[in-house]
């Protein structure tokens, strides 16, 4: 166990080096600084003005060098990343990484209740569901499941906020405060939009899982000797249909810091998610870069959780 | 040869390249059964999918031509089926509602008064007219990033699962770190990265998307290569590379029609997305959407031009969804043999 343990977290870290060489040749080689530099100061900057940015952001080291390698833009890149001193923004010059701690809260509080309770109501749903397989209800369903899914999220979020927020004014349409009386009031919209948004999805998904589970041997046996059916539905079939549901629930993961890009931007929440959208509206390579490190280092992270979480989620897998 | 010209010549290779699938497609039991059963249980979404292919089609071919009505100012530019379809310059100066005499603001009179069903556009254009177009731009995004994908996945998951040891644990490395980014994240930094463009966003997605579906084809690949007929083909001294084209990418083909059905509604929705943080593709249905954010804080609001693309993107997608769901159906051994 303690040796399968070591060797997926060293086979995680070759993944992160790997994430970060090609973060390095998306951004430093295939754009090079010039570029970037003429995307952020306009394609008819003076050649002095894109020379003195380049400089001053850093960038002018040459991509490698044999004799010098700590003068390089490769060292540089993984020093700082695996370092976690981030640097600053090409858009403002700030400092990256207090904005991110700064920035990581908003999101938290806008993800985590919506992360809970999307897997509770998906489970319970789909459970619902695949208990009457092949029924109207089933179908029923499984129709609903697919309409709620061929909605664009553009239009839950344009909906929900004309509708909830501007005519019936239940809910300010936008905004954040971070006092814990008030932020519950802000936060509902985005939490109610957010949760019905991802549903369909989620709950087709795990109908599929049940569904497949439900025509196992041990679920008549379970019947045979005389389970309720909730205790079918809710022991036997949820516990063995654990595995595909880590293996999603984790998918998850770097959204809950990463905050989501949509909401957060549509409801004037201050998160990591409309950090992202102002370095994509700011042409902010560096922030961009930063943000899809850490999304990867969270997302290798949390499958190493996984492949552990397995084995105490079902005991017939064995990790050695 | 112009821009347009182009176009046609892709169109034309593309929809021959279709109907020799298709011939071949109905020399084979297993296809054509296939095919009649997913029609049947769907007929409903498979016309609906039928109906925005040939929309999409219709926009795709275009060329110029001295039309003597068309005396304003696309009198030389190439004009599609579809364009043919509306009036040559059916164009107003700024919004006006279904079928108004009037503008929508001011209130002067419209050159074709009462003759735009959904409206007019911020810039005059008929929102009907927009609508359509999309079409072409939702099919180009599922169509073209799966001519992306389906080889890029196909090349390289065959390759790992067939060949094993080195070359899987190269094209397994590549692998876990393309899938270690999160899927929208990577697809933002490649087009900041790649630049704007609807063959740039294509591109992106083809990126970002092979992986998932590489994977699948690995394992397959994996079973298959251990099947009594594989190893009988090795004995008799097949070539691999024979091996592989007659016996491998042949019970791959129904995880193609799958993927490509499953993917294409996810590829369309995240174009929206990417629309909305303005690095989509011009004249898509999720650039339409994007204009609502500023449209719907009007009072009066202006809801068609939301209204009719949210209603052509559902349409494309919803029927799509159960098309790809019934395909699955008929086409999946593992759902088969739950009904066997």
């Amino acid at each position: 166990m303690l040796a399968y343990v070591i060797r997926r977290m060293a086979y995680g870290f070759v993944t992160v080096l790997g994430v970060l060489a090609l973060l390095f040749f998306l951004f430093f080689l295939y754009a090079t600084p010039d570029e970037m530099a003429r995307r952020s100061l306009g394609e008819k900057a003076p050649p002095q003005a894109i020379h003195d940015w380049v400089v001053k952001h850093g960038y002018d080291k040459p991509a490698w060098s044999w004799s010098d390698p700590k003068e390089s833009q490769l060292y540089n890149h993984y020093h700082s990343m695996l370092t976690f001193n981030f640097g600053t923004s090409d858009a403002d010059d700030s400092l990256i990484a207090p904005q991110i701690r700064k920035r990581m809260i908003p999101s938290l509080v806008l993800t985590l209740p919506l992360f809970f309770t999307g897997i509770t109501l998906g489970i319970v749903f789909a459970l619902f569901v695949a208990y009457f397989r092949d029924t109207y209800i089933d179908r029923m369903g499984v129709v609903i499941a697919v309409l709620a899914m061929s909605v664009s999220v553009l239009l839950y979020i344009i909906g929900g906020q004309y509708l909830i927020g501007k005519l019936l004014r239940w809910f300010p349409i936008s905004g954040f405060d971070p006092d814990p009386a008030l932020i519950a009031r802000f936060m509902a919209l985005p939490w109610a939009i957010g949760l019905l948004s991802g549903l369909g999805e989620s709950v087709r998904f795990y109908r599929t899982v049940f569904i497949e589970e439900t025509s196992r041997d041990y679920v008549r046996t379970a019947r045979a000797k005389g389970c309720g059916d909730g205790r079918v539905m809710g022991a036997h079939v949820l516990r063995n249909a654990m595995i595909p549901i880590l293996t999603r629930v984790v998918v998850s993961i770097p959204f809950l810091f990463m905050g989501s890009l949509l909401l957060e931007s549509f409801f004037g929440i201050p998160g990591l998610g409309s950090m992202m959208v102002d370095a994509i509206q700011g042409n902010d390579f560096s922030t961009l870069r930063v943000m899809v490190f850490i999304s990867s280092l969270l997302f290798i992270g949390g499958q190493i959780a996984t492949d552990i979480s397995y084995t105490l989620a079902d005991p017939r897998v064995r990790l050695d | 040869m112009d821009a347009h010209h182009w176009q046609n010549l892709v169109v034309a290779v593309l929809v021959s390249g279709a109907v020799v699938a298709w011939l071949r497609a109905r020399r084979s039991d297993l296809w054509r059964d296939a095919g009649r059963q997913v029609v049947k249980r769907r007929p409903l979404a498979c016309s609906v999918v039928a109906f925005y292919s040939v929309l999409a089609l219709a926009d795709a071919v275009s060329w110029k031509s001295d039309d003597p009505d068309c005396a304003g100012l696309s009198q030389h530019k190439p004009r599609s089926v579809i364009d043919r379809a509306f009036r040559c310059d059916f164009q107003e100066r700024s919004y006006s509602a279904p079928l108004a005499d009037r503008e929508f603001y001011g209130g002067n009179e419209l050159t074709f008064p009462g003759l735009h069903p959904m409206g007019t556009d911020i810039r005059g254009r008929d929102v009907l007219h927009l609508a359509l177009k999309g079409a072409r731009i939702a099919l180009l995004i599922g169509g073209f990033t799966s001519l992306i994908v389906i080889p890029l996945a196909l090349f390289f998951g065959i390759s790992a699962g067939y060949f094993g040891g080195r070359v899987d644990d190269a094209v397994f490395f590549v692998i876990s770190v393309l899938s270690s980014i999160p899927g929208l994240l990577l697809l933002i930094a490649l087009i900041m990265v790649l630049g704007h463009g609807a063959l740039q966003v294509c591109i992106a997605m083809g990126i970002t998307s092979w992986v998932g579906f590489s994977r699948v084809v690995r394992g397959e690949t994996f079973k298959l290569r251990e099947l009594e007929y594989v190893q009988a083909a090795r004995a008799l001294g097949v070539s691999e590379f024979k091996i592989i084209w007659r016996h491998i990418v042949p019970n791959l083909m129904h995880l193609v029609v799958i993927t490509f059905v499953l993917l294409f509604s996810g590829l369309v929705l995240s174009e929206a997305i990417l629309a909305w943080l303005g690095i989509g593709i011009d004249g898509s249905w999720g650039q339409m959407i994007d204009m609502a954010r500023d449209e719907l804080s009007r009072d009066p609001i202006i809801w068609w031009n939301l209204a009719a693309a949210s209603i052509a993107l559902f349409g494309l997608i919803l029927a799509v969804n159960f098309v790809g769901d019934a395909v699955r159906d008929v086409l999946d051994p593992k759902t088969l043999r739950e009904d066997a």
